[in-house]
C-alpha cells in the first residue's frame, strides 16, 4: 500500500490516468517526456524491479508499457507511455539508469523502430546483420 | 606487456542446445570484457501468436523452450486468466494442484540437466552421469502423467488437459522417495567436497548490487541475495492456497558455488511441494472451459527453474490477441555474464557463463584466436579441459 501512495502522491503531477485491475496490476500512464524521471523512481528511490517492457502499435503511434514489479507485494506496476508518431516514434531511453533495460529496448528499437535517445549501445540484438534497413518486423502496417 | 586476446564462443554446435555467440577478450589469463551476441534462435515466436487463436498459443509458446517447457504455457494461461479476473478464480482446485506438480517437476529435471552440465565443465564427469541417471525418473513421471517426457501440452486456459490418474500415485510417490537420497547425496558431494569448493568459490561473482542494476531473476539473483521468487511474492498454483510448505533459498555470496547450493536446495524442495500437493489432491473436474476471452490486458508470470517468466496479453475481444509480448529468464541473466565473467580468469568462464543456467549453454563452442594474426589457438575442447585441468591442480594440491 505504502509504494502505490508514494507514486501516486509523488508523480501526482505526471500521472495521467491511474487503473487498478486487479490488487496486484497496476496501469499507469504519464507522457513521454516524463518517461525518464518516472523510472528513475520507480527503479532508483521506490527500489522496483524492471521486469520487462512491451511495446505495441496503436492506431495512434506507438505504445510501450514498462512493467516494474515491486517483489514484496507481488504487484505489477505497468508504466504505460504513448508516442503518437507513426513514422518516426522516439523516446528517451533508459537503459542510463540501469543496465537491465539494455537488451529490451534494443529489441524494440528493431522489432518496432521505436528510437532510443541517448541508448548507450543501440545496435541489433536479435536480427540478423543483413536483415533490411527501415524493415520492422512487429509493426502491422506497411 | 599484456597480449590482448579474443576468444569467441559460438555460435553453432550441431550437438548442444541453442546458439549464442560469446567473445571473450582475453588479456593472459584474465578475462577484461566480453561481448554476448544472440539471436541466432529468434523465430518470431510473438508475430506467430497474433495470427493463432488462444487454445493454440498454449502449444506454440511450449516451443520456446524444450527445458522449461511448461513455464511458457502456464506463465500464458495465467495472463489470459489475469484479463478473466486471475486464475484463483477462473481455474477448479483440482487443476492447481496439478500445475504446480507440473512445475515442479520440471524445475527438479531442469536442476539436474544443469548440475550435470556444472560438473562436466569442472572436470566431474561422474557428477555428470549421476545427475543425469538421476532425471531419468523424473522424465518417466511426467511420461506417466502427462504421456509426454518433454513439451508436455498440459496447460490450458481455464485448467490443465489431462487428469492424474489415480492408481499412479503409489508409483510416482516411490519415484519421489527415492530420489531424495540421491539429492541428498548431491548435496554432501558438493558442500564437503574441498576440491569442489575451492573450484567454484569466488568463481564468477555476481554481487547484489551489480544483480539489482542487471535486473537478473531466479537462481542467480538469489545467489547473490536478492530475496525474489515469483512462488512467493505472486502465488500461483497450488501455492495460492496457502496449503503447502516451503521456503526461499538465498545465498549471499552471488558466486558460482552460491548458485550451485541455490539450485540443489531448491531441488529438495520441489519434491517437497509434489509430495505434499499429491497427498492433498483433492477431487473434481480439471477445467472450467473457457468460451471467450474479453477485450483488455493481462499478465502472467510464473517462476520458471531460470528465473521470473513473464507473458503479456493484450486482447481486442476477438478469439487471437492483439499483442502477446514474452520475456523468458535468460534474456535478463545472460546479459549479466557481462559483469559476471569479466574480471575472472579464461579457465573460470566456461562455469561462470554457464552458471546462469543460459537456455543455450553453449560453452564449449569455444576458439582462442589471437587478435592480430586470426590465429586459432585453442578449440572449444581444449577451454573445458583448461576448466578440467585448473580443478585437478587443486585437487593435487588438496589431496
Amino acid at each position: 500500500m505504502k509504494i502505490k501512495e508514494s507514486i501516486r502522491e509523488k508523480l501526482a503531477g505526471k500521472i495521467i490516468s491511474w487503473q487498478e485491475r486487479s490488487s496486484r496490476r497496476i496501469y499507469f500512464s504519464v507522457r513521454k517526456e516524463d518517461l525518464y524521471e518516472t523510472a528513475r523512481f520507480l527503479f532508483k528511490d521506490l527500489g522496483l524491479r524492471f521486469s520487462t517492457a512491451s511495446g505495441s502499435q496503436t492506431p495512434s503511434g506507438f505504445e510501450i508499457l514498462y512493467h516494474f514489479s515491486f517483489d514484496q507485494t507481488g504487484e505489477i506496476y505497468s508504466l504505460r507511455v504513448e508516442i503518437n508518431d507513426k513514422e518516426h516514434p522516439e523516446i528517451d531511453a533508459i537503459t542510463p539508469i540501469f543496465q537491465g533495460a539494455e537488451w529490451i529496448e534494443r529489441e524494440m528499437w528493431e522489432m518496432l523502430g521505436i528510437n532510443f535517445k541517448g541508448h548507450p549501445n543501440l545496435k541489433r540484438l536479435l536480427l540478423a546483420d543483413d536483415w533490411p534497413q527501415d524493415n520492422y518486423p512487429l509493426r502491422q502496417n506497411k | 606487456m599484456s597480449h590482448k586476446v579474443i576468444v569467441p564462443i559460438g555460435p553453432y554446435h550441431p550437438l548442444q542446445e541453442e546458439p549464442e555467440f560469446f567473445q571473450l577478450y582475453v588479456e593472459g589469463e584474465k578475462v577484461v570484457d566480453i561481448d554476448i551476441i544472440i539471436g541466432y534462435n529468434h523465430r518470431g515466436i510473438e508475430k506467430i501468436c497474433e495470427s493463432k487463436h488462444y487454445d493454440q498459443i498454449a502449444f506454440v509458446v511450449e516451443r520456446i523452450c524444450g527445458i522449461c517447457s511448461s513455464s511458457h504455457p502456464y506463465a500464458y494461461v495465467l495472463a489470459v486468466e489475469d484479463i478473466l479476473g486471475g486464475e484463483g478464480a477462473v481455474v477448479p482446485e483440482r487443476a492447481l494442484y496439478i500445475r504446480t506438480i507440473i512445475d515442479e517437476l520440471q524445475r527438479i529435471h531442469s536442476h539436474l540437466l544443469w548440475l550435470g552440465l556444472a560438473g562436466h565443465f569442472i572436470g566431474y564427469n561422474t557428477v555428470w552421469m549421476w545427475a543425469w541417471k538421476y532425471r531419468e525418473p523424473i522424465l518417466d513421471m511426467f511420461e506417466m502423467i502427462t504421456g509426454n517426457r518433454n513439451n508436455y501440452a498440459m496447460f490450458k486456459v481455464g485448467g490443465v488437459r489431462r487428469d492424474i490418474k489415480e492408481e499412479d500415485l503409489p508409483l510416482l510417490n516411490k519415484t519421489l522417495d527415492e530420489l531424495l537420497p540421491a539429492l541428498e547425496m548431491f548435496r554432501g558431494a558438493v558442500m564437503d567436497d574441498p576440491v569442489i569448493q575451492a573450484r567454484l568459490k569466488g568463481a564468477g561473482i555476481l554481487t547484489k548490487e551489480q544483480a539489482i542494476e542487471w535486473c537478473v531473476i531466479g537462481p542467480t539473483a538469489r545467489a547473490s541475495g536478492v530475496n525474489i521468487d515469483v512462488r512467493r511474492d505472486e502465488p500461483y498454483g497450488a501455492l495460492l492456497l496457502g496449503t503447502i510448505d516451503w521456503n526461499v533459498v538465498l545465498q549471499k555470496e552471488g558466486d558460482v558455488y552460491a548458485k550451485t547450493l541455490v539450485r540443489i536446495f531448491e531441488m529438495q524442495d520441489s519434491v517437497n511441494i509434489i509430495r505434499q500437493c499429491l497427498k492433498k489432491l483433492p477431487n473434481g473436474p480439471i477445467d472450467a472451459d473457457v468460451k471467450d476471452i474479453p477485450p483488455g490486458e493481462g499478465i502472467g508470470r510464473v517462476e520458471a527453474p531460470r528465473g521470473e517468466c513473464i507473458h503479456y496479453i493484450k486482447s481486442d475481444g476477438t478469439n487471437r490477441p492483439v499483442r502477446h509480448k514474452i520475456r523468458a529468464p535468460s534474456f535478463m541473466n545472460v546479459a549479466s555474464n557481462k559483469v559476471a565473467a569479466v574480471g575472472g580468469t579464461i579457465a573460470d568462464a566456461t562455469i561462470t557463463l554457464a552458471a546462469v543456467d543460459p537456455c543455450y549453454c553453449c560453452t564449449e563452442r569455444v576458439a582462442v584466436i589471437n587478435r592480430s594474426t586470426d590465429k586459432k589457438i585453442m578449440n572449444g575442447w581444449d577451454l573445458i579441459k583448461l576448466s578440467q585441468e585448473k580443478t585437478n591442480k587443486i585437487k593435487e594440491m588438496l589431496l
